[in-house]
């Protein structure tokens, strides 16, 4: 077997690792794969070209740009705070954990497209966290501020990934289905989807605890 | 029929216009990376796979020399926002939640009522399309309501889009390096040799080998849907089920959500880990995979307990 395509991903990891454009390493190792699996030049350059223009639909969600940013030129990330500040009892652990049930919850039935982070993390999510952080630590250091920020995102995305393949009809589901049914175990999407379930709870459990870890660390730096 | 194609002239004018303001305001490098990106979405259904392959070449040259840079068109002050937002109140919301609302509440009805029969949209693109009219109502509303000057939407998006800047294609490269990484064989490569690592007769170990493999495979394709194939052609199907007589709905499901473990952990997944940590502004472009992993390593070893559990305790 000719293993010299596996270089390609080499390259990702290196290229990555040592802080390159990673545009530049993504296009570097996607031109050596080809060529090391023995492709001509051409050839791989036209895969990329089509490729690339196949998933045009990545990039259609940048059009959201506009509407958050006008929104927030008339204040919609200090509202965002406002509501916050004004919520007795209101803490970062709390805030994020509720976020993470909702999305969770909605993706399970179905509704992935609530959330996310251009139309939700940005505008909304990220600057409730920091106010309630704040309400709680005071005012944050750098460090600590993007850690509730990149929290912020990174409750989006467990509750995206652990609630979404409880819905049966999601592309994940139909692709594990598709895969089993060509090697000729017909499942029902139902029955895959209930097998989402333990995991969705470990992931509350699991990105709960730690959402409250953090808050928890905020407030020791802060005393 | 609308279909995709509809949307990517849409999007292509809104780059249009993001590339002239650019070349406005003396950023020639942002105004030629707009600008192919502009040209890929109007006319990249017209032209030859070379064509398109060239122009990728060119984006990802001017991005690797380092002529994007960010802008900073006017915009209002933290004072006035802090008045608008007390005057305008949590009517502020309600145009945000015109996108998603459009998106979802148009599909359950697309879907669930004979309005799917009209074919108003392209089969299963309807979530996307709606997407774009969202946020075109979105705009009209916002600019009837607020009345800011003409180019404030343009100009404000602008702002945003140069924040992330490169990251913005990084997803759509990636995907498209998954497609090389297909033609090449690669995923046939690391089944082979993830098969051959296997301890024969341990099925807890070939559950483990399972579950790793899909969560790094994972990491390195940045979706778990270029692992799943691969793995479970490789270990899942031929050694846990068929070998082992394990249930294949649970090695299905939770072999997934192992590789969605590794989701979490690499930046090859970059629409949902490097592009928030640009959208957020974070100094740190891996900020938000460093939240991530402690999570991600807990939860993938609780899927491995359930697989082993649920597939064969449970099962047998």
């Amino acid at each position: 077997m000719n293993y010299w395509p596996l270089l390609g991903i080499a390259i990702v990891v290196v290229g990555f690792a040592l802080r390159f454009n990673p545009l530049l390493v993504v296009v570097g190792a996607a031109l050596a794969t080809g060529v090391l699996a023995g492709l001509d030049l051409v050839a791989v350059i036209e895969a990329l070209g089509k490729a690339f223009n196949d998933n045009r639909y990545i990039s259609v969600t940048w059009i959201i740009l506009p509407v958050i940013g006008l929104l927030e030129r008339y204040g919609l990330q200090q509202r965002a705070r406002a509501v916050i500040e004004n919520l007795r009892g209101a803490t970062m652990g709390k805030f994020l954990t509720v976020y993470l049930l909702f999305r969770q919850v909605t993706a399970a039935i179905g509704m992935k497209d609530i959330g996310g982070h251009p139309q939700a993390v940005r505008p909304l999510v990220a600057p409730m966290a920091e106010a309630a952080a704040e309400k709680t630590h005071g005012s944050l250091s750098e460090g600590d501020r993007e850690k509730v920020l990149a929290m912020s995102a990174a409750t989006d995305n467990v509750g995206l990934f652990f609630g979404e393949d409880i819905f049966f009809a999601i592309a994940s589901i139909l692709l594990i289905q598709g895969v089993f049914e060509s090697y000729g175990y017909p499942l029902t999407p139902l029955q895959l989807s209930v097998w989402a379930i333990p995991t969705a709870i470990c992931a509350f459990i699991i990105h709960g605890w730690r959402i409250h870890a953090l808050d928890r660390r905020l407030g020791r730096v802060a005393a | 029929m609308i279909t995709y194609e509809w949307l990517y002239v849409l999007t292509g004018l809104f780059f249009v216009v993001w590339a002239v303001l650019s070349l406005r305001d003396g950023k020639r490098g942002n105004a030629a990376f707009w600008g192919l990106l502009a040209a890929s979405f109007l006319i990249g259904s017209h032209v030859s796979d070379f064509v398109n392959g060239l122009l990728v070449l060119a984006m990802v040259g001017i991005a690797g020399l380092g002529l994007l840079k960010r802008s900073d068109p006017p915009t209002t002050s933290g004072e006035e926002r802090q008045v608008f937002s007390a005057r305008l109140g949590n009517r502020l919301f309600l145009p945000a939640l015109i996108v998603p609302v459009t998106a979802v509440a148009g599909t359950l009805l697309y879907n669930y009522t004979p309005l799917g029969e009209t074919g108003l949209f392209a089969e299963r693109r309807e979530t996307l399309i709606l997407f774009g009219i969202g946020v075109l109502v979105a705009i009209v509303v916002a600019m009837v309501w607020l009345k800011p000057h003409l180019l404030a939407p343009a100009e404000e998006g602008r702002r945003l889009l140069d924040s992330i800047g490169w990251a913005g294609i990084l997803p759509q490269m990636l995907a498209a390096l998954g497609a090389v990484f297909a033609l090449a064989g690669v995923g046939d490569i690391i089944g082979g040799l993830a098969g051959d690592v296997i301890p024969k007769g341990s099925v807890f170990l070939t559950v483990v080998v399972f579950a790793l493999g899909m969560a790094i495979f994972t990491m390195i394709m940045g979706n778990a849907f270029a692992a799943f194939p691969v793995m479970a052609a490789a270990i899942g199907i031929p050694l846990l089920v068929e070998t082992y007589g394990g249930n294949p709905a649970v090695i299905g499901a939770v072999g997934m959500l192992a590789g969605f473990c590794g989701t979490l952990m690499t930046p090859m997944a970059a629409n949902f880990n490097i592009v928030p940590a640009a959208l957020l502004e974070l100094k740190d472009q891996n900020g938000v995979i460093r939240q991530q992993v402690g999570t991600a390593i807990p939860l993938w070893l609780c899927n491995v307990a359930i697989i082993y559990v649920g597939a064969f305790l449970l099962w047998s």
